[in-house]
């Protein structure tokens, strides 16, 4: 069943893709039989995340971008879109909204947007969005928009997704230091100063100009190549004055998104970052089965009578872990 | 694994700019642990498909204020069913007459809430249908 759905969503059926997206969002066993036949059909799209504080304007600039690529750009390309929000701690529902400023692009066959709620996890992101955005590469996007959930934090797991990174920021926010500090500039790829009709806009654009120009290594910038070392030249972020509402600024972000992934495939950065993302991947399938396996044999382990015991200060609790460890080692050698 | 979620697209179909209630039927379903999309005013019956097809709903709601039920509601069925998404499950809320009631479950709605309707109603008739649930928890407070 899964090997046809698999068939279904490299064809381009929206039903099916939708169907993917649930199942591999859901943790279900046939998600993980159809992300390994979807697996061979992906690392074509450019997967992009935009991150950056509540209200900033990542819907309104994801949403216009996505229009420019497929209706301005000179060769239209076909965008899937994932958008996170956040899921309330308290009743385990969400509110997902970011399709509200997405309406533009209803009735287009190369665009499919799909929300995600965090579930849970924390970093911005769904624990299945990175699952999520290989379905959409597999059927055939040539970009993949992320949009994280908002946050003033440095969205670690964003990074770790996507090619390219477009930080949002606008002014009025007041948190401009607060962004300095907690470090969501050191992942940016592209920055952007979205509402550029606001006041503010300008001084927060050269404050930024100015932090990225300190951090940059002296003889390192772009004046300074030569063609013959164009292959180490550092990447340095675009600071981008947008006007999302409007569309102004729009076609530069094009513009440094083509020019980013180029520079990453020129540099071996492309494969980098992929071999980062595959690594952390593998690290978390392992763990998270080791986990289920430890979930499932605590108790059977005696669990609760050690918890007594080191109630009692019979042992201590490092060896009593060892104790469980030593077990589930040997359960594995009898198993295996 | 995980537990099953329920999926829910609330849209306002039709010309009428008012949103309130939509909003509050949101809120109540996230309260309740669903997942909500909310797409906004104005949506066309085709807008509608596309997102529940999109989002993979498990339910439409539709709160429709303007009086157009009778032409709106079989449109977005219609639409519903082209996409594919006959299986979902279709509410409509707003001021509807009674007669028109009927009338609108025979096309396939599968409940109709009047003004003033307790989201609790709401809440138990999503999970009653979807989940195959006959009673539910008290709800968390909003
Ligand atoms: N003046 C002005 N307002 C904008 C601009 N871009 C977006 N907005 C407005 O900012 C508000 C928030 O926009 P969204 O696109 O929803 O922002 P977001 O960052 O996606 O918000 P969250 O997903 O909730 O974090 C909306 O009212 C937009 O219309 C802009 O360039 N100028
Ligand atoms: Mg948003």
């Amino acid at each position: 069943m899964s090997r046809d759905l698999a068939q279904r969503v490299l064809q381009g059926e929206r039903r099916a893709l939708a169907r993917a997206l649930s199942l591999v969002e859901n943790d279900a066993p046939e998600g993980e039989a159809l992300l390994e036949a979807l697996f061979p059909h992906t690392g074509r799209a450019h997967l992009v995340g935009f991150t950056g504080p509540p209200g900033v304007g990542k819907s309104t600039l994801v949403a216009r971008l996505a229009r420019y690529f497929r209706r301005e750009a000179p060769s239209p390309r076909t965008v899937g879109i994932l958008a996170v929000d956040p899921t309330s701690p308290f009743t385990g529902g969400a509110l997902l909204g970011d399709r509200i400023r997405m309406r533009d692009l209803a009735g287009d066959p190369g665009v499919f947007i799909r929300s995600m709620a965090s579930r849970g996890a924390v970093g911005g992101l769904a624990r299945n969005t990175a699952a999520a955005a290989q379905v959409l590469d597999a059927a055939g996007f040539d970009l993949v928009f992320i949009e994280t959930v908002g946050a003033g934090q440095a969205e670690v797991e964003i990074a770790r997704l996507a090619h390219t990174v477009v930080v949002v920021q606008a002014p009025g926010l007041g948190d401009e230091i607060q962004a300095l500090k907690a470090g969501i500039l050191e992942i940016a790829d592209i920055l952007v100063v979205n509402k550029a009709d606001r006041p503010g806009a300008q001084q927060l654009a050269r404050t930024l100009e100015n932090w990225l120009g300190r951090r940059t290594p002296k003889g390192e910038g772009p004046d300074d190549a030569s063609p013959a070392s164009a292959s180490n030249t550092p990447w340095i972020p675009p600071v981008l004055l947008v006007t999302a509402t409007q569309g102004e600024g729009i076609p530069q972000i094009a513009q440094s998104l083509k020019e980013h992934a180029a520079h990453l495939k020129r540099t071996g950065a492309w494969q980098e970052r992929e071999r980062r993302r595959f690594e952390s991947e593998l690290r978390e399938r392992v763990l998270l089965t080791f986990w289920r396996r430890w979930e499932t044999r605590a108790k059977q382990l005696g669990l609760s009578q050690l918890l007594e015991r080191i109630l009692k200060r019979e042992i201590s609790p490092q060896r009593a872990a060892e104790t469980l460890l030593r077990q589930m080692w040997s359960d594995q050698e009898t198993k295996g | 694994m995980t537990e099953r979620k329920i999926r829910v697209l609330i849209a306002k179909p039709g010309l009428d700019g008012h949103d309130r209630g939509a909003k509050i039927v949101a809120r109540a379903l996230r309260d309740a642990g669903m997942e909500v999309i909310y797409t906004g005013i104005r949506q066309t019956p085709e807008m509608i498909a596309e997102a529940a097809l999109q989002e993979d709903v498990d339910v439409v709601g539709l709160s429709i204020l303007s009086g157009a039920h009778m032409t709106l509601v079989p449109q977005v069925l219609e639409k519903l069913r082209e996409a594919g998404m006959d299986h979902v499950l279709v509410l409509v809320g707003g001021i509807i007459p009674p007669e028109d009631v009927p009338k609108l479950r025979e096309m396939g709605v599968y409940k109709v809430y009047g003004p003033g309707t307790p989201t609790r109603q709401i809440v138990e008739d999503i999970r009653r249908a979807v989940l195959g649930e006959s009673q539910t928890q008290p709800e968390p407070m909003a």
